[in-house]
């Protein structure tokens, strides 16, 4: 009887530890807590920084802001949690993460072996060179013999060993846990070249004593398409993050900005119609937004709130900004670059 | 402290007053506890590492790394496997470890035995070292160390160079490289010839001196025989080495034998954390030999050094091995630092294979069955070496 | 014939004195001139090096990197002042660091009660620092109102039923079930309803924590959570019960066995993997989990070595006057054994506190790690930035753990005298 006592006790505190939580869908868990958890990049102007009081701002964080603001209604529904290349799967992995907006590449092992979805390329990138001015370098090709400095666990460090390979140049890595702690032996003259993506590097020479002293070669040497990813096997979720991006580039394609959306809501083109969720010709509903879970201008929530892609773009890398990044592959399609959305219909 | 009284009688067998009986279900509880805790944690790794599509198995270890190493003692391009990055990371954590370790122990018994000192100064200047350096975070040593190396030594164009054929800048240390031809072999042989030699020499010498009381000068006759074997070796087969001279070439040296800063950081902070530590430990074990044994080598007329050498410090290190022990196996497991200024070493190289891979659960299995077969070999090591020096008691 | 003795002679001019004093410990040889005037040459070299950078050529006064840009400059002290603050109250919003300012001070005053051994109510002060300072310290730093659900209070209810029935029953079946079960459950639900209430606190995120504040948390954190659990370890390796006893050894070689660096990785790493999904702690809570597990494997020695020290004679006298185990255990074997123990469980602390800095690597801004974020900050970024950082938050360090060591020397003796009497 004793016995039975201890066993039944035990019974007890086992199945309290074995009870499984109900698996829900990560809208409707984001809509249940009332903001969204977004891994961004740990402090790189343009993309993703934070200001003395802890307000971020940047490209990749303002993609985090216009899905806040088409679950929400409001930009600031967000929490940005800095992740470091080596951190950031898992992080998306384990859920601490709702989806990561941080400089990350789509490479077919990530999106087929590593469980993860990566919603689209919000901005097309390629691995570039940075060098010191003073070594009179002008071409990638004239660093045989160079060290240079990257990240451990990028495929910055995989892409550097090929270029190098297939130039037969030979050269020394120095692979750093940290970015800061990689620009930092590139400043204090470790390496001769480091090497991230192009973007970041310009980002990062704007952090130097002298960002003058520092030169991007004009090589290019791989493809980094980055764009936000979230996890597998949640399709809602997917369809919800990809279709915002879709959108920021609709909007722009179709002239509309957060400055006359309210004006365009008048309009007459069914497309910018069916885009600002407004209603169909008999009065009924278009159903864009609520088929992915959400309000039905929920467009014009991103819009009003964070603005369209080029809107996005200029305010935060573009040419009046310290960073000077051109459109380039960038532009939409019908101006020459690659950002080219499905239409919503 | 096993003072359970067993009670006679009076209990049924299944009774929990009966220690017997309750010291099995305590026991059989917590078993099944554990077991029932571990197959929750299976079975949580198992569904959530096939809900996240991450593969399992070794099977990554002879998959192509494509990257490549700053230092590595085997031959490695970014063709090797997976399996090899990682055996390189651990022979660097070896390397460093290992030489660390001879650093420490070289920088702890000199400022251990100068603590001690009758000098004033030499004894402050050492209990300075010690106090400062022990109660300074190893990592911020290290970074401290990886800044004077990066800002204190020139670039490789103004390195400093001792005659031309070593050079140092905060690309590193580079010095020629040996290139043995054929006939080398002659060289190494007079060396195992000299080391045998000597250690005849030490037997007979001890034996002698046992017999009659006189002494021969054994080491300076070791070290002669030591130097001008191999060397005699070497020249009967006409000198065949080579010398591969390090050399400037365009953004650094080419030729020789590099040592990265990244080494030079982790080796010096390590070497004098861990100095720090034995130091105090050599402090503490010479001051536990009794004055009256030094007084009493003293009238013996034996010289200071003699007494230290042999009287004191055997003594001393009774005391002194078992926390050097210590000392060593922390120096090995903090040499993992190094993953926080690129050095690539074991937990570095796996990191970033984790990275690669994402098989997180392996990776992490690797490290802890080597750091933990490390720290088995050395506390082994060490125990034989403790029963060694054990006093012989008659 | 003198009956009296001679007058004692004054000692040799040369023994006494400054000069004795010098001839003595400074010049005695040849050799120990030469060794003396070496070091003395070291020292000046040092010294002067040292003053020349940190006050000399020093920049004091400055806005932004600019003031500290200049040929030869020395240490670039502005850098420090304006990162101060930061480095104190990591990323903790401006308007709301009065609160880490309450926990530090009152930490700090109850802390120096303990410590000291002249003031009284110590019992009361431990029962406030292990029990009520850590529930006001959460509440504080984190704003509290945790809303745990109804599951977990209904959990910790019926655990408190089960031990008042258990306790009820115990009297029947002969299981000596004592009411402590029912204390310490009670107990939980009191701290549960504390760390539920709303005091109207903002809520700040761990996130936001860091400087010496997070590395005060975690090492802090560490120590109080590895001395129950090292406790319990040491005594299950001394235990006569061979399950017990082998669990708590392979436990403790193990974690004694591995670096913190990789204990850290796996729990940031590998944790999220072993735990259901959709449940995921906080970074700051999985660093927090590796660092107590080792330490209590580390504490566990320390306890050991302190029960080892303990006559065998004490146990036998316990168990010979009827004490069960727990009994000989909390009054007569603990309080002795912690009392041996307490210069090395401060040694531990001094490890854990310089240990905390390898959380910068998992990515938490401790100490370290914000000094080094600073150095990354374009308006101060200057030559001499990092090495003043750095050497400022060396001082920092050393002056903690130095204090620390130095008042466990403190305890040691006290503690001696009172074995010798």
């Amino acid at each position: 009887m004793k016995v039975r006592i201890i066993l039944q006790l035990l019974s007890i505190v086992v199945g309290a530890a074995a009870a499984v939580p109900a698996n829900a869908g990560t809208l409707d868990v984001v809509k249940a807590k009332g903001f969204i958890q977004c891994g961004v990049a740990p402090g790189l102007i343009g993309f993703a920084f934070p200001d003395g009081t802890n307000n971020w701002s940047g490209l990749e964080v303002d993609f985090c802001r216009a899905l806040a603001s088409a679950i929400f209604n409001d930009p600031q529904k967000v929490k940005f949690i800095p992740l470091s290349a080596k951190e950031r799967f898992t992080a998306l992995q384990s859920g601490e993460v709702d989806l990561l907006s941080r400089s990350t590449t789509w490479t077919m092992s990530r999106d087929t072996a590593l469980g993860l979805r990566f919603a689209g390329t919000f901005y097309y990138d390629g691995q570039g060179l940075m060098v010191k001015k003073s070594l009179g370098v002008d071409s990638a090709l004239k660093l045989d013999g160079a060290t240079v400095c990257t990240l451990t666990g990028t495929t910055n460090e995989l892409n550097i060993s090929d270029y190098f390979k297939a130039n037969s140049m030979k050269y020394q890595v120095v692979a750093f846990e940290k970015d800061a702690e990689a620009r930092k032996a590139y400043d204090e003259e470790r390496c001769d070249v480091l090497t991230n993506d192009q973007s970041s590097l310009y980002a990062a020479r704007l952090q130097f004593q002298n960002p003058d002293e520092s030169l991007v070669l004009p090589e290019i040497i791989s493809k980094e398409p980055l764009g936000p990813v979230v996890r597998q096997g949640d399709d809602g979720w997917f369809d919800v993050v990809k279709w915002t991006y879709f959108a920021l580039l609709n909007a722009e394609e179709l002239g509309v900005t957060s400055k006359n959306v309210e004006e365009m809501r008048s309009t007459n083109n069914p497309e910018i119609l069916r885009l600002l969720g407004t209603k169909n010709a008999d009065g009924s509903a278009a159903g864009f937004g609520t088929g992915i879970g959400l309000s039905e201008d929920w467009v014009v929530q991103i819009l009003r709130n964070v603005g369209n892609y080029g809107e996005i773009f200029e305010r935060n890398v573009g040419l009046d900004t310290p960073l000077k990044i051109a459109r380039g592959k960038n532009a939409l399609w019908k101006d020459g670059g690659l950002q080219y959305a499905p239409p919503i219909r | 402290m096993t003072v359970d009284v067993e009670p006679r009688g009076r209990f049924s067998k299944f009774s929990w007053a009966n220690p017997k009986f309750r010291s099995f279900v305590v026991q059989a509880a917590l078993l099944l506890l554990l077991l029932l805790s571990f197959l929750e944690i299976w079975r949580n790794t198992l569904s959530n590492l096939e809900s996240r599509n991450i593969a399992s198995g070794f099977d990554f270890l002879s998959k192509s790394a494509g990257f490549d190493i700053v230092q590595s003692l085997i031959p490695f391009t970014s063709d090797s496997s997976y399996g090899r990055a990682i055996a390189a990371g651990f022979l660097n954590t070896i390397l460093v470890a290992s030489l660390g370790i001879i650093a420490a122990t070289v920088i702890g018994f000199t400022v251990g035995i100068m603590r001690l000192s009758k000098n004033w100064l030499a004894s402050r200047v050492a209990a300075f070292y010690i106090e400062f350096f022990r109660n300074i975070p190893l990592l911020l040593q290290i970074f401290i160390f990886y800044t004077v190396v990066l800002k204190g030594l020139p670039s490789a164009k103004q390195a400093f160079h001792f005659g031309n054929t070593a050079f140092l800048s905060n690309r590193g240390l580079v010095f020629p490289q040996p290139l043995f031809g054929e006939g080398a072999w002659l060289g190494i042989a007079g060396l195992a010839v000299a080391l045998l030699a000597a250690w005849a020499l030490l037997g007979w010498a001890n034996a002698r001196q046992a017999r009659t009381g006189r002494a021969i000068p054994v080491s300076v006759i070791s070290l002669g025989l030591i130097v001008t074997l191999p060397l005699g070796g070497l020249a009967i087969g006409g000198f065949p080495v080579m010398w591969d001279f390090p050399e400037l070439k365009g953004f650094n040296f080419a030729g020789g034998v590099t040592v990265i800063p990244e080494f030079l950081a982790l080796f010096g902070a390590l070497a004098v954390y861990g100095g720090a530590f034995i130091a105090e430990t050599v402090r503490s074990g010479v001051q536990a030999v009794s004055p009256g044994q030094i007084e009493a080598a003293r009238s013996l007329g034996l010289h200071q050094g003699s007494t230290l050498r042999l009287v004191v410090i055997p003594q001393a290190m009774r005391v002194v091995i078992p926390p050097l022990a210590g000392h060593y196996l922390n120096l090995t497991k903090n040499s993992t630092l190094a993953v926080a200024i690129g050095y690539p070493d074991l937990v570095a190289l796996g990191g970033t294979v984790l990275n690669q891979t994402n098989q997180a659960v392996e990776i992490v299995g690797i490290w802890m069955i080597i750091y933990l077969t490390l720290s088995l070999v050395t506390s082994a090591f060490m125990n034989w070496f403790n029963s060694r020096m054990r006093m012989v008691e008659r | 014939m003198r009956l009296e003795d001679a007058p004692a002679l004054p000692p040799p001019s040369n023994t006494v004195g400054f000069r004795g004093w010098l001839l003595k410990n400074l010049f005695s040889s040849v050799w120990d001139s030469l060794l003396t005037l070496v070091f003395g040459l070291f020292i000046l070299w040092a010294l002067l090096n040292m003053v020349n950078w940190a006050v000399i050529n020093a920049t004091w006064t400055g806005e932004n990197r600019d003031a500290c840009i200049w040929e030869g400059a020395g240490a670039c002290w502005p850098f420090v002042v304006a990162k101060f603050p930061q480095w104190i109250y990591g990323f903790y919003p401006g308007d709301q660091r009065w609160r880490i300012s309450v926990c530090l001070i009152v930490g700090a005053i109850a802390l120096a009660a303990m410590l000291v051994p002249a003031v009284p109510f110590k019992k009361w002060n431990a029962i406030f620092l292990l029990f009520f300072y850590p529930q006001l310290t959460i509440v504080l730093l984190s704003g509290g109102n945790f809303s745990f659900d109804a599951t977990t209070y209904a959990a910790i209810i019926f655990l408190i039923i089960v031990s008042i029935a258990a306790r009820q029953l115990s009297d029947h079946v002969a299981i000596p079930i004592s009411c402590g079960w029912g204390i310490v459950f009670a107990a939980m639900l009191v701290v549960m309803l504390t760390l539920d209430f709303d005091f109207g606190l903002a809520p700040v995120e761990t996130r936001q924590w860091g400087g010496l504040t997070l590395t005060l948390v975690i090492s802090v954190s560490g120590i109080v959570a590895s001395l129950p659990l090292g406790i319990l370890l040491a005594l299950g390796r001394q235990s006569n019960m061979p399950v017990v006893r082998h669990i708590s050894v392979i436990f403790i070689e193990f974690w004694r066995g591995v670096p913190l660096i990789t204990v850290l990785f796996m729990s940031s790493v590998m944790l999220p993997l072993f735990l259901p999904e959709d449940v995921s702690f906080d970074k700051l809570l999985r660093a927090m989990i590796g660092t107590i597990i080792v330490s209590s494997a580390y504490m566990a020695e320390v306890v050991r070595g302190g029960l080892q020290a303990i006559p065998k004679g004490q146990f036998e006298a316990a168990r010979a006057l009827g004490l069960s185990y727990w009994q000989m255990v909390g009054k007569i074997i603990l309080p002795q054994a912690l009392r041996i123990s307490t210069p090395n469980i401060v040694s531990i602390f001094i490890g854990l506190f310089k240990d905390t800095t390898l959380v910068s690597i998992i990515g938490l801004f401790d100490l370290l790690g914000i000094v080094e974020a600073g150095f990354a900050d374009p308006e101060w970024a200057s030559p001499n930035s990092s090495s003043t950082g750095y050497f400022s938050a060396a001082v920092i360090f050393w002056i903690v753990c130095i204090a620390m060591s130095r008042y466990s020397i403190y305890i040691e003796r006290r503690l001696a005298t009172g074995y010798k009497r």
